[in-house]
């Protein structure tokens, strides 16, 4: 801190001619902490997965050496081969984008239905509807796990994908709905009322108007939909049970559980495949990293 | 329809354009409610039946009365500590987790560069899935090789056994999902609501000679109070519903010290196939985050305040 008092006004002398020195000196000062902050909080939430890249490539003798190394020596790009090798993980991963896909096409779909009707037409309790659509949102899943159990284990659901895929089309969700009634809102009403002149059903008006007009905020709602989705553990844990039907998040705990077949040491390859599992939400938050917080933050949470 | 002249025999909801237009609407969310009666109210209900029954898959639901529930409160050993542990969890984390994501908002709120790359940074850990996460921070964390205790080490600390403690293990519990949580959803929630500020607010207190403690406290801290009180609403249940962490990471051990309450659940109904037993749990706790919430909501009267023009 001492020498950066002493440096600063040095480095800026040229500039000072007629201004307050006294203050830019803490205005720098102050600008100099906010980015230590920012950058020792942005390490801090980096870090650790710098160290899993690293380990995920080490040969198992580096693994528990001490002190523990950053970045291996010996880089074993096989590691991530023997992902493959070792577990039916290119199953696992087909499995995901099976569940992942169908899912969010009717979340996106039956939650942008849901939020048409809540945004451009009136009825009796349509407000209070609304509210009850939100407060499920504080509903925890517990709270009904045992009879939905019960009740898809009647449909001979369990052990298929149905528990995963089917529910997404019955409202998509109370959080995709406000966003996407939030979003129609904003979507001037005579477009629709012209449309609606020239004779155009509440249908096409949905799908040839809104929708359309709808696609950053049905972006958002897909980024979200995937993360959720290729995400989840909890509905694939309790629903499923064969190996050969498990999804990644399941098929990685399997891994960690149960001992392979041969007695190769996989603390290695359990970090390689963790990291693969968490690859695929990384490159689409990165890829459309606008869409994600311009989403939430212009839909006005204020209400 | 055809006559448009009234007959009041029976009154009936608006003109025949607007019952059209209510009909229409309905239709449009029949999916939600469809989906609300069967996923939600439906479960909600029958989970209330089966409380009252000893029922094992495969046989019939018996009805056996309050029993599940005293079972629960008096001679279940298990349910008591792990409620309490549940609570702990739940107290640090929200508390802790409130702050810190505030903290986080307002640091990302401050005008300098590169700052979608520091709020993508922040982000990262709550977009890895919480397999992964338990992975990672079980090498993070290995007592002897893990990068922890190494750090502790270089700095003179001779580090806890973390998970592998029973002491430790909540502790290590709350840290990580601390971490996994300050730079998601709730910071991303706080930014939207520091942005909702008006600027001129905080520039005519900085002209009358207000600093930048005082301001926060008397024009920010109000301005966000119904966002905060939002978080924390969603973070006691989120918190109280802490289950795969700990499933994955410990398991419940050691010796029961991450035994959370929705692990009891779990076990009650997915493994010992309870599922009177874990409906009456379920019940309990859904008693629970309903108390907690109303009475957040309650006392907000004293603290947020709503911006009505």
């Amino acid at each position: 801190m001492a020498t950066t008092q002493q440096s600063a006004p040095t480095v800026m002398q040229p500039m000072r001619a007629r201004s307050n020195s006294g203050a830019i000196l803490r205005k720098r000062l102050g600008t100099l902490v906010l980015y230590l902050a920012a950058i020792l909080t942005a390490l801090m939430f980096s870090l650790p997965f710098f160290w899993t890249v690293g380990s995920s490539l080490k040969p198992i003798t580096e693994i528990y050496v001490f002190p523990p190394t950053l970045w291996p020596k010996e880089i074993r790009w096989v590691n991530y081969s023997d992902v493959f090798r070792l577990a039916p993980f290119a199953l696992f991963i087909w499995n995901t984008v099976v569940i992942t896909a169908l899912a969010m096409i009717g979340q996106i779909l039956s939650a942008a239905a849901v939020a048409y009707g809540f945004s451009r037409f009136r009825f009796p309790g349509r407000d209070w509807l609304f509210f009850l659509v939100l407060s499920t949102m504080m509903l925890p899943w517990q709270v009904t796990i045992v009879p939905t159990f019960l009740l898809f284990r009647y449909l001979g659901w369990i052990n298929t994908f149905m528990p995963l895929i089917v529910p997404s089309y019955f409202g998509g969700g109370a959080f995709y709905i406000f966003l996407l009634r939030q979003f129609f809102m904003t979507i001037p009403r005579d477009l629709d009322e012209a449309a609606k002149i020239d004779g155009a059903s509440s249908v096409r008006i949905f799908w040839n108007i809104l929708l359309p007009l709808a696609k950053p905020a049905i972006a958002t709602v897909a980024i979200f939909s995937f993360i959720q989705h290729w995400n989840e553990f909890i509905a694939p844990l309790i629903f499923l049970n064969s190996t050969e039907k498990f999804t990644v998040s399941i098929g990685l705990r399997y891994f960690v559980s149960n001992p392979f077949e041969s007695d190769e040491p996989r603390e290695a390859i359990l970090m390689a495949a963790s990291l693969i599992v968490a690859t695929p939400p990384l490159i689409l938050f990165f890829a459309a990293q606008q869409y994600f917080v311009r989403g939430i933050v212009t839909t006005g949470l204020k209400g | 329809m055809s006559t448009a002249v009234s007959m009041p025999r029976r009154r009936r909801w608006g003109t025949p354009l607007q019952r059209r237009e209510a009909m229409e609407g309905y239709l449009w969310i029949m999916p939600w409610v469809i989906g609300f009666i069967v996923f939600s109210l439906g479960p909600i209900i029958a989970s209330l039946y089966l409380s009252f029954t000893k029922y094992k898959i495969g046989g019939t639901p018996e009805w056996i009365g309050w029993a599940n529930y005293q079972e629960a409160f008096f001679k279940d050993k298990l349910f008591w500590p792990s409620l309490s542990r549940t609570a702990y969890f739940s107290v640090a984390t929200v508390f802790l987790g409130v702050a810190l994501s505030l903290f986080a908002a307002m640091l990302l709120n401050q005008n300098f560069r590169w700052r979608a790359i520091f709020r993508a940074l922040y982000y990262l850990p709550s977009l890895t899935p919480v397999v992964s996460l338990a992975i990672l921070w079980t090498w993070l964390l290995q007592p002897q090789v893990g990068l922890v205790n190494f750090g502790l080490y270089k700095i003179g600390i001779e580090g806890p056994g973390w998970m592998t403690s029973s002491t430790w293990a909540i502790p290590s519990m709350i840290m990580i999902s601390l971490w996994a949580s300050i730079g998601g959803g709730r910071m991303i929630i706080f930014l939207a609501g520091l942005q909702g500020v008006p600027k001129e607010l905080h520039e005519s207190a900085e002209i009358d000679g207000a600093n930048s403690v005082q301001r926060f406290f008397a024009i920010t801290l109000p301005m966000i109070s119904p966002v905060i009180l939002f978080n924390l609403i969603l973070g006691v249940i989120g918190s109280f519903s802490v289950f795969s962490l700990a499933y994955i990471a410990t398991n419940g051990g050691p010796n029961y010290a991450t035994w959370f309450f929705m692990l009891h659940l779990y076990y009650n109904a997915f493994s010992y196939f309870q599922m009177g037993y874990a409906s009456a749990l379920a019940w309990i706790f859904f008693l629970i985050i309903f108390v907690l919430s109303y009475a957040q909501i309650k006392l907000s009267d004293r603290w947020v305040y709503y911006e009505f023009v």
